[in-house]
């Protein structure tokens, strides 16, 4: 071996090792859009909490159509990015064939279960948390109705419509639950005008508390239930502050804490499967001071106990997906 | 003589109106303070400078060949498909029931029962349109951008509540078998030594859409039909006066139409996902209106268009990947070339045309 070639030798194993340490995490937005104040955000912000209090940066993108799933996840592996973090259960098909032919790159799904030794899937129990939402919002109903607006009409958000339909009948067993879907393609996510629309549909048909569980299109349904001086819940991110007084909660979805711990783990993700529930904190009900007034104490207190008994498992949530059909509606 | 040459007509313009909007282009990527020649430099490079590039920008062409052909074909008789993209969901349902339901024993046989089924849902799916247009003088362009709607909404119950897999949180059908795997381009062209292609989704099916190109030349400019087709599209009522039924002609050129706008779907559908989801159309229905109309309805035209789409969606992909240019301004780019290549085309042509008149009068 020749000086020359040690010398090489050495200096590609200086710049290998320099882009090991080097690698940044990367973020994968699916095609909602980053800043949809909901899922997706919820994403950006825990990436942002994490370069901010760590002092460095990571990649992301935010897909345009479905042959860039895929393309995403190579080009950013390939570019020794570790983890690569991706929301959203549309990811998991791809996932499943990208994942092991990348064997030391770390991967994140959110939403969805893949089976890979290098993959850490995600879960939501998002019905305990929607049925945290569920009674409060029979709680503060006067009239006994109440309303659902979902996004996409998928079973994931039939499964939020269940866990809510559920609680409300826990509180009040003859409370009317009018569920809505916003549409049928990719595009329900992000249609505010006809969420407003939906909103007062369901306002005419009595009423007064509207749980959005629609992405972009809750930020129409939240407008106009202030507009119209009833109660909304928001989804997803903390939207308590969007009309002040006048959303009664948000459903939360720690989004951010589980891509804060992906990326704050790094290359040393631990992989398999992470449910997070009402137990570990992963969903739960927002309270803060724009909502104080509205939930009184013994709101506050029914919920907690049920939260409790969800945790300790005395009170089990039905599951939509687990069979494709929901018990009340 | 008052035309310019044919030459400056298929060249000229088309890269008069791109450089335009390259140039406006330019100044909104200047505007939120990023480099355009490094923007693009960055789309060339990561479209037409590596192999699995090239893969996506041809998988991306192989849509805009197939739905710049079905608005072409309807354009010579007139009508003014913007269906393409319902069109085009309904092939893909075709594929997969094709692909699901009939075991398949190699995948030869399976593409030409795909494209099969893919044409024959698109047509049938133009065909209410087409009727409507015909018999009842409902207006095409109304009716086929209602059943784009009307589309996405029958997708959407048949993925969801029929064709999904029990537990399945995605609404999509399973996957294919692997029986009915089309060879990627990687598969075909990559050898041990050197592989191409890596990961792209370019397959097969890209030769489909040539042949498709070739296809229709042959029956627009070599046929009877094709014939009867430009005739009626130049002069509805000389057409009738030749004897030319135009129910016919509507009805059969939007069936022809809306089977070209479905056999996308072998390429999205069978060719890629290997499994029918919910949005495998994305837009390239209304892209194929823009091919068309820079591709000036000719095959080769709308070849050529539609490799320059297939280029900027998958430069886009590059841009969105390793710049902090925002997705939104990526469209506004793509948008801005669609602007100047179809809708402002007479903005070029005009002044360009008067400059020939006018040369041509001071050399008489």
């Amino acid at each position: 071996m020749t000086l020359m070639q040690k010398f090489l030798g050495a200096a590609a194993t200086l710049a290998l090792s320099a882009g090991a340490a080097l690698a940044e995490p990367a973020l994968i937005f699916d095609l909602g859009g980053k800043f949809d104040k909901s899922f997706n955000e919820a994403a950006f912000n825990g990436a942002q909490r994490w370069s901010q209090e760590n002092g460095t940066s990571f990649r992301e993108i935010e897909l345009q159509s479905e042959a860039q799933r895929e393309q995403a996840l190579r080009r950013f592996a390939e570019n020794g990015n570790n983890p690569i973090v991706m929301t959203g259960f549309a990811f998991g098909n791809v996932l499943g064939e990208v994942a092991p032919d990348y064997p030391d790159t770390k991967f994140a799904i959110i939403d969805m279960v893949v089976d890979a030794p290098n993959v850490r899937s995600v879960v939501f129990n998002e019905h305990e948390g929607s049925y945290l939402v569920g009674m409060l919002a029979a709680m503060a109903s006067e009239t006994g109705t109440v309303g659902f607006i979902g996004g996409m009409d998928i079973p994931l958000i039939r499964k939020f419509a269940c866990g809510y339909a559920q609680g409300v009948k826990a509180v009040n067993p003859d409370a009317t639950v009018i569920q809505n879907m916003t549409g049928t393609t990719p595009a329900a996510w992000n249609d505010p005008v006809k969420g407003s629309e939906l909103t007062k549909a369901q306002i005419s048909q009595g009423a007064d508390v509207v749980y959005a569980a629609a992405g972009g299109t809750g930020v129409g349904v939240l407008q106009t239930a202030a507009d119209e001086d009833i109660l909304s819940i928001g989804v997803d991110s903390n939207q308590n502050y969007m009309h002040p007084g006048q959303v009664l909660t948000s459903m939360l979805k720690r989004v951010d804490n589980a891509v804060y711990d992906a990326m704050a783990a790094g290359p040393d993700l631990e992989t398999g499967i992470n449910v997070m529930g009402v137990g570990n904190g992963g969903v739960g009900y927002a309270l803060d001071e724009h909502n104080a007034q509205l939930v009184t104490n013994d709101m506050q207190n029914a919920v907690d106990q049920a939260a409790e008994q969800i945790a300790s498992g005395d009170l089990t949530v039905h599951d939509y997906m687990s069979d494709n059909s929901c018990p009340v509606n | 003589m008052d035309r310019m040459p044919n030459w400056a007509d298929a060249v000229l313009v088309p890269l008069i109106s791109l450089l335009l909007a390259a140039i406006l282009s330019a100044g909104v990527i200047l505007a939120i303070g990023e480099s355009p020649v490094d923007a693009f430099s960055l789309m060339v490079e990561g479209a037409l400078m590596r192999s699995a590039g090239w893969g996506y920008t041809l998988y991306y062409a192989t849509n805009f060949i197939f739905t710049g052909l079905a608005v072409s074909v309807a354009f010579h008789a007139r009508l003014f498909n913007i269906g393409g993209e319902g069109q085009a969901m309904l092939g893909g349902l075709g594929v997969a029931l094709v692909c699901l339901y009939i075991p398949w024993p190699h995948w030869s046989l399976a593409i030409v029962a795909g494209a099969v089924g893919a044409a024959l849902f698109g047509a049938l799916w133009a065909l209410v349109p087409a009727y409507l247009q015909a018999k009842r003088g409902s207006h095409i362009v109304i009716t086929t951008i209602m059943f784009n709607f009307i589309a996405a909404a029958l997708l959407n119950y048949v993925l969801v509540n029929l064709l999904r897999p029990v537990g399945a949180m995605d609404p999509a059908t399973a996957r294919f078998p692997d029986a009915v795997h089309l060879p990627t381009f990687q598969d075909m062209f990559s050898t041990a030594a050197t592989p191409l292609f890596r990961g792209a989704p370019a397959n097969v099916s890209f030769f489909l859409a040539l042949l498709a190109c070739g296809l229709v030349w042959l029956l627009i400019w070599r046929t009877r039909l094709g014939y009867e087709i430009r005739a009626f599209g130049h002069s509805d009522s000389a057409a009738r006066y030749a004897g030319i039924s135009p129910v016919r002609i509507t009805v059969v050129t939007m069936l022809i139409s809306g089977g070209l706008a479905g056999m996308m779907a072998v390429n999205t559908t069978m060719g890629e996902a290997e499994r029918l989801v919910m949005n495998a159309t994305e837009g390239a229905g209304f892209i194929g209106i823009a091919v068309a109309l820079m591709g000036r309805n000719h095959p080769i035209g709308v070849l050529l268009a539609a490799i320059l789409f297939g280029f900027l969606y998958q430069g886009g992909a590059e841009l969105a990947l390793w710049t902090n240019i925002p997705r939104e301004l990526i469209v506004v780019i793509q948008a801005l070339v669609i602007l100047f290549t179809g809708a402002l085309d007479n903005m070029v042509r005009m002044p360009l045309e008067r400059a020939f008149l006018a040369g041509r009068k001071r050399r008489a």
